[in-house]
């Protein structure tokens, strides 16, 4: 009876930061099934793609405000699928005369370019969440009393509901849960598109055989330009959703290097993997904020009492909680160690 | 998988000169750049010459164990910062005496610490990365840099937290009558370790690994029917440019006798590609004309104007569009055309391109300084100073003065680039 009570005060103190790490997983999603299908498709690592989440977050603070969110939501994609689609013909295809790697390079310049000149449109202070009304407040509440386990409620509880509740009340907000269903209903559009549509079966084509492609009659350079688009659109409607929930600050672009590292966790070129390794990144970024100890109490938890050894003391003590920045990068070098081909990845290139 | 060095590289014009004659331009060259390190405190006497002179010294050894990876063996590292970052704390560390028997070390011998450290990590980080060149490596490194940064803020212990670690360089130096308080004393120890590291660095490209490196750059499956192991070779090779990173790290550590956990950052790690692929890579002295490029935006020209940072990515995507082979490629072509007597007959289209864009250059910065002026300067004032004209950010004049510059110069240079193809096509 005891231990189940205690089971259910672990849950409730789980569900919310497992959402949480479900919407930054999904989140993370949004820019990797763009990264990663750019990359399988052209073999090109876009490296500003972290720069049009950026861009789009902007653009949507300034068209939201202007417009409206809704308007917001649908603008800022396409402006930053237009400027994808100029930068992939006018730039990236004159790059690609000499391989891939001076397209790599280039898209890295695009990045600090990006950087500089949405810096200079907009300032560096970051811009507040102007979230629609819609989307303000929380989707629901977790409310947790000792004895009776736990009780959800929709929207935000009534004060005095809260203050009945003897433990806690916890709020999961409406942003979190937009970007949840965005990113679903991103990922049903992209199966549709992948296994019912035209298009997408010549997308699939061309990722195995593009020469084949090509000579069956399709064009594929436009297929690219389309691709490398709607990539940067994805990015862009992540920046947008993600603006409205945590803010928009020039320090989003830091995204970039844990987009890489789900790409290559994922298995380059592969977008189920992505999808398996946004989500287990999105988790390992936030579960550990939920674990108040350090890595000795854990370990002397399961009853293995570390070697003192001095050198190794400052690492001991740090938390999980501190470690949660690092983690996605440390699950990086073991997959590459164990598994160089990534998780669903087909070849290792 | 074509490494980054090898396209673009210049056509050679006439017979190549013997190894002999190509053996004493090396040595004369030698003995030039030692007299020019030499001499260089005479000339720059100030204080911040001294400085400057200090740092190129410390980023031409960081910029050519770069390009050991990049233009050598075709790897394009976004987190080397991590190399030299190590060399740098392993270098302060000693300094500051953290470990038992750092008193013992002289410091003229503490940038060999720090070698040492950077040589140490590439041998273990690199057994994980140089499975594969190209894309995943590039990939791998990034990877790796935020997590080696994000670790060394995690652990002020070593790191020294956001404030860093700092040290004393006056002590047992290991040189009678030299104890590297003056700056100058300095200078000279890195313009020795300079010129031994540039030398060393020369020679590996002479080495059979160093040839091994470029096979596997040009094309593993070749290089390993050959019987060389392409990721052996990789990894061999990032550990020599692992060692002379960790050297610059720890001279530069010497110099400034602060380390903060900023070395091991992304922004260094992208300063190394940025420069050394526009001082050109696809040539030996190539990072040296970036390194000196690096110091001078980083310390100069961001003085100048904000917008640097700008300029400088615009300017790295028009380098690897127009000429991939950098600046020292563009001179050295520049140089083969003057010897083979045909200068004058290119000079001319030469000239008007770049004047033209010059003109346009002019009018798009004019623009963005008054962008940064109404965005970031509003308190200063609304008028901005740009090539000795006053121009006022509300008044609408400035604004279409600067766009009708921008769109001549941009036109002028469409123009010119049209008629110089037409030409060449004509000539065959």
């Amino acid at each position: 009876m005891r231990s189940t009570r205690r089971v259910d005060a672990a849950l409730d103190l789980l569900v919310i930061p497992l959402l949480n790490g479900l919407a930054s997983g999904l989140l993370l999603f949004m820019l990797s099934a763009g990264l990663t299908l750019i990359f399988g498709l052209m073999g090109v690592l876009n490296f500003a793609h972290a720069g049009f989440y950026l861009l789009g977050a902007y653009l949507g603070h300034s068209l939201a405000a202007a417009a409206g969110f809704g308007v917001a939501l649908v603008a800022a994609p396409a402006l930053a699928a237009g400027l994808g689609a100029v930068f992939e013909r006018q730039v990236l295809r004159r790059a690609g005369r000499d391989g891939h790697m001076p397209q790599l390079l280039v898209t890295f310049g695009l990045w600090t370019v990006m950087v500089e000149a949405v810096a200079l449109v907009w300032g560096r202070s970051p811009l507040p969440a102007q979230a629609p009304a819609l989307l303000q407040g929380a989707a629901f509440t977790l409310l947790s009393s000792g004895d009776s386990g736990w009780r959800l409620v929709w929207g935000s509880a009534p004060a005095d509901a809260c203050a009945a509740a003897a433990t806690a009340c916890l709020q999961f907000p409406r942003t979190r849960l937009a970007i949840i269903a965005v990113a679903l209903l991103m990922l049903l559009a992209l199966a549709a598109l992948w296994r019912g549509t035209r298009v997408g079966l010549v997308i699939q084509a061309a990722l195995t055989h593009p020469a084949m492609t090509q000579a069956l009659g399709h064009d594929v350079p436009r297929l690219f330009t389309a691709v490398f688009a709607a990539g940067c659109a994805l990015a862009a409607l992540a920046g947008v959703m993600a603006g409205v929930t945590f803010g928009t600050t020039l320090a989003m672009g830091d995204i970039g290097a844990l987009v890489f590292a789900v790409v290559v966790i994922g298995g380059l070129g592969s977008i189920t993997g992505a999808l398996a390794a946004s989500l287990a990144v999105g988790l390992l970024h936030t579960l550990p904020l939920a674990v108040d100890a350090s890595l000795a109490d854990l370990l002397a938890s399961v009853g293995w009492s570390p070697p003192a050894a001095p050198a190794l003391r400052p690492l001991l003590r740090l938390s999980p909680a501190q470690l949660a920045p690092v983690l996605p990068f440390a699950l990086l070098v073991a997959m590459l160690v164990l598994r160089p081909r990534g998780l669903l990845g087909r070849r290792e290139t | 998988m074509t490494g980054a060095a090898n396209h673009g590289s210049p056509s050679r014009v006439g017979a190549p000169p013997s190894a002999r004659a190509r053996d004493a331009t090396t040595v004369l060259i030698g003995i030039a750049a030692a007299l020019a390190l030499l001499l260089a405190p005479q000339v720059a006497s100030s204080g911040l010459g001294l400085t400057l002179l200090s740092h190129v010294g410390v980023a031409i050894i960081a910029c050519l164990a770069y390009n050991l990876l990049f233009g050598e063996g075709g790897m394009v590292s976004f987190g080397h910062a991590i190399y030299s970052g190590i060399g740098a704390y392993l270098a302060i560390h000693t300094l500051a005496q953290a470990w038992p028997g750092a008193a013992s070390v002289p410091v003229v011998w503490v940038p060999l610490v720090g070698g040492a450290a950077g040589w140490a990590l590439a041998a273990v980080l690199g057994w994980v990365t140089t499975r594969r060149a190209g894309t995943p490596f590039a990939m791998i490194t990034l990877g790796l840099g935020e997590l080696v940064w994000a670790l060394a803020l995690m652990l002020p212990e070593f790191s020294g937290g956001e404030q860093g670690v700092a040290a004393n360089r006056v002590r047992a130096s290991g040189l009678p009558g030299v104890t590297f308080g003056p700056a100058l004393e300095v200078y000279y120890l890195i313009a020795a370790y300079c010129l031994a590291c540039t030398w060393a660095l020369h020679a590996f490209t002479r080495t059979p690994l160093g040839r091994a490196l470029n096979a596997v750059r040009d094309d593993p499956v070749r290089a390993e029917f050959t019987g060389y192991s392409a990721r052996h070779v990789r990894w061999l090779a990032l550990m020599v440019s692992g060692f002379f990173s960790g050297v610059a790290g720890a001279l530069g550590a010497i110099h400034t006798e602060i380390v903060t956990p900023e070395v091991f950052g992304t922004a260094r790690s992208g300063a190394y590609l940025l420069f050394v692929l526009m001082g050109g890579s696809t040539l030996f002295f190539g990072p040296v004309v970036g390194a000196v490029l690096m110091v001078w935006s980083q310390m100069v020209w961001s003085q100048w104007t904000p917008a640097w940072l700008l300029y400088l990515g615009l300017a790295f995507i028009v380098t690897l569009l127009a000429f991939p082979g950098g600046l020292a490629a563009l001179a050295a072509s520049g140089w083969r055309l003057a010897c083979g007597g045909q200068l004058a007959a290119r000079a001319g289209p030469w000239l008007a391109l770049c004047g033209t864009a010059a003109v346009a250059m002019a009018g798009g910065a004019a623009i963005v300084e008054m962008l940064y002026q109404r965005q970031f300067g509003a308190a200063l004032g609304s008028e901005v100073r740009f090539l000795g004209v006053m121009l006022d950010v509300r008044r609408a004049d400035a604004w279409i003065g600067a766009a009708w510059v921008a769109l001549t110069g941009a036109v002028l240079f469409e123009l010119c680039r049209r008629h110089g193809t037409a030409r060449e096509c004509a000539d065959g």
